[in-house]
This record gives C-alpha cells, structure tokens and sequence, in this order.
C-alpha cells in the first residue's frame, strides 16, 4: 500500500480475522461497502498467522475446516463484494471529522475515512514479547531493537541477539557476516529451531564468526542514553557484561490491545465493551465484533462472531444512510451478484 | 469422581483451593478463568501464549509436554525447570491435590 493514501467507503473494518472477512459480506448484501486495515501483511488473522493448519470443527455445516482454508473461502465469498485492503498498517489513532465521519490513521499515514467503524481486531495486534528487564523501554530505538527491520543498521556493529528460536537462528546466521560481533544468548542448552539452522550456528560458533552463550540470559542493560553493555547472567557461572550497540531481543510475537485501547471506548479486561442489541461501543457508529468485544455471556468463538458481524451490519445501514428503509432479504431468494450457484 | 481438588498460589502467595471437575475435558488455564483468578488464556489454549504459564509444586506426575508447549516455554519469561502451561494440563483424577503457582507476567 502506498504512504498517505487517503481511502473513503461506508465502513472500515479493522481486523482481517474471520470476523471483519465475513462483516464484508454481511454489508455487501446491504450493499454498503467495506475498507479493511490490518497490521499483518495477509488477511486472517491468528488463523493464517498462527495455526493456517489447524482444524475448526465448531463452523457450522463444516465437520471440519483448516483454519487457512476457512480464510480462504471467506476470502472467495466476499470477493464479489470487492472491499478494499490495507495490509501490513497498524490503525493507530481515530479521530471525528467535521462531516460526523471518522478518519483512522494508520502507522505509515494512509487515511480511512468512513461513517462506521467496525473494530474486529481479535486478540490485538501482534507485537514483540519484550523481556522482563526492568530498564529496557529506557534504550528502544537506542540499542535496543525488537524486529530487524533493515539488516544494514547492524553493519559493523556489535550485537547481542537473544533467544532460541527459529528466528533468533535465522538472524544470526544473516548478521554474522555483516556485525563486527555477534553473540547469541540462549536461556537452555539446546535450541528448538530447524535443525538445518541450528547446525548452521553452531558451524558459526565452532569457525568463531559467531559466539554463543547458552544457559544464561540477559538480565540488565547499561548506557546512558544509549547502551553501551549488557549484562549476562549464566545459570551457574555468575554474571558478566558484554559491550554491545545492539541488543536484539527475539522472544516471538504477543497479542496486545494496541491503540484501540486508547480511543476512548469502554474497556474491560483487554476487550471492548459492546451493547449485544447491536453490538455497538459506547460511541455511536463504532462498533465491536469478535473476540475483541465483551458482554455478559461472550464467547470467544468465530461462529458467534459471525452472528455479531450480521446484526452490526443491520445497525450500521442506518448511520450509513439515516434516511433510508433497510427491507431484509434472503440470499436464497436474491442471490449473490458475481457467485455462481454450484 | 467427579471433582478433585487443585491449589492455585496466586501471584500475591495466596493459596486457593479449588474444586475442579475431571469429566469436562477442562484445562487448569481454564479452572483458573472459572474461578476469576488472574490467569488471561489470551490465546484460548492453544500454547500459543504463555499467560496461563504455572509451576508445578507438588510431585505430580504430569502428561509429558508437547513440542507446541516446550516451543513456547523457550520463549516465555521467568522460565524454571518446573515451568508448565495450564492450557497443556487436562483435569484428571490422578491430579487430586495437585498444587500449582501462576508465573509473574
């Protein structure tokens, strides 16, 4: 997606997961049209991005569907209803124009702008599982670094990666030509990722490109104002501190609220509280679906919030056209403009 | 049997002591969520989150843990060699009396 774009349509459907896909074709039979913003670079949600190969058992008339072949249909179903996408964009902050309609903002600066806002976001927004080290919000973005994001950043430097996964490997393998130094600190002994990479490592390790540190863990971080050290304690041996540019923490991907949190709306436990007659916030034309709402009774199950999706549309029709008589319609009666009937 | 009895250290010491079905496939994440002690199971227990991580007190022996829960211990915080996911633990009648702490989040 382009920086700066600016995108107008009658709902903004925040979240890719199941539940903002479907929303879209819920409006699409009211003929209301849909604009989708989502932080990972796919549509989905957790179910691409976390378990495409797991099976659902509980959407009804399917015995059993692959999570990634769940998105897949949806993605099909509502295709004739041609919604927009903004991909890889994390919608940061909500604001209300002078028209009554909202703009949302995203991370790179592309502007939403809609009467009716539908926050699907799920779980939240994915973000980097800091670790528990008292002063670290003191040095990100000043030695510490939670994503390699441009690998050229690393060049000559001296740098701490931690973790034990794939993508702790993975990195080490790419920086150890570029680093001046690279030391890859473990909490065990061993390390779960591919063994293809950790053989690569420890070939690394073995021909001294590369150092690692197993059985201990970052446990302080020194500087002032930038780091300068780490301090390293191993299970046994005490600890020590290593002079560093860069420590890279690379502890996987946690869901968080995220900005929506922030926007005012009634919040309880991580979840946005909704009215079920409608499934709207506290603020007119936002609405809640999925498992990122709250009420009396909620279950986080996708087939419930199919069901939250549908009533919102019926909701949101009126905001979209206040003047307008909203008659319901069978889809076995009607059709579906662009799918064919098998 | 239909219920056993599990204690939960909660993250401020308290011990609860809890009645815990054995014929509802339900997880200790999810007896912990029933009882409203603070344990998240953001993730619904799919050992994809850590938040309802616990350590193992008493000398239960437990199902031996998947690659999906050693996976997501080795990248969870406050790891010790007792470390557990509540999500990965089926109440069963072999764990009456089983006793569990909640990790810090």
């Amino acid at each position: 997606m382009g920086q700066n774009k600016t995108i107008e349509t009658d709902i903004i459907i925040i979240g890719a997961g199941p539940v903002g896909l479907f929303a879209v074709f819920e409006a699409g039979l009211l003929k209301l049209k849909c604009h989708i913003v989502d932080v990972l670079p796919q549509a989905g949600g957790q179910l691409s991005e976390i378990y495409p190969k797991k099976p659902i058992y509980d959407i009804p008339g399917y015995p059993s569907v692959l999570a990634g072949d769940l998105i897949a249909n949806l993605l099909e179903q509502i295709a004739p209803f041609e919604p927009g996408f903004t991909l890889g964009e994390r919608a940061e902050s909500l604001e209300k124009q002078s028209d009554g309609r909202w703009i949302v903002t995203t991370g790179r600066g592309s502007k939403l702008i809609a009467p009716v806002i539908f926050i699907a976001g799920g779980l939240g927004s994915f973000e980097p599982r800091k670790p528990p080290i008292p002063n670290i919000a003191e040095f990100e973005e000043h030695g510490v670094e939670y994503f390699v994001r441009n690998p050229e950043l690393f060049r000559d430097k001296r740098l701490v990666i931690a973790g034990g996964g794939d993508s702790a490997l993975d990195w080490s393998i790419y920086l150890s030509d570029i680093a001046k130094e690279l030391t890859l600190i473990h909490r065990r002994t061993e390390f779960r990722g591919a063994l293809d990479s950790v053989e690569k490592v420890q070939h690394l390790a073995d021909s001294n490109k590369i150092k690692v540190m197993t059985n201990s863990q970052v446990t302080g971080l020194l500087g002032n104002g930038k780091l300068e050290a780490v301090e390293v304690q191993h299970d046994t041996e005490g600890a020590q501190n290593l002079e560093v540019d860069y420590f890279i923490p690379l502890f996987g991907l946690t869901p968080k609220l995220g900005p929506i949190g922030d926007w005012g709306l009634g919040v309880s436990n991580n979840a946005v509280e909704v009215n079920t007659f409608d499934y709207s916030t506290n603020t007119p034309g936002i609405y809640a679906i999925g498992d990122i709402n709250t009420y009396p009774g909620k279950l986080k199950l996708i087939l419930c919030g199919f069901h939250e999706a549908t009533l919102a549309c019926q909701s949101a029709f009126k905001i979209v056209h206040p003047d307008k008589k909203l008659s319901f319609k069978y889809t076995t009666v009607t059709g579906i403009e662009g799918i064919q009937a098998t | 049997m239909d219920n056993i009895k599990v204690t939960i250290v909660d993250r401020e010491g308290k011990e609860h002591e809890l009645d815990a079905p054995t014929d509802m496939g339900m997880s200790i994440m999810e007896l912990c969520k029933a009882y409203e002690l603070p344990v998240e199971g953001t993730c619904g227990g799919m050992a994809l989150c850590a938040s309802c991580h616990v350590y193992l007190l008493s000398d239960h022996i437990l199902p031996e843990q998947s690659d999906d829960e050693l996976a997501m211990l080795d990248s969870a915080f406050f790891v010790k060699p007792n470390s557990r996911l509540g999500c990965q633990i089926k109440l069963k009648d072999e764990l009456d009396g089983l006793k569990l702490e909640l990790a810090p989040v």
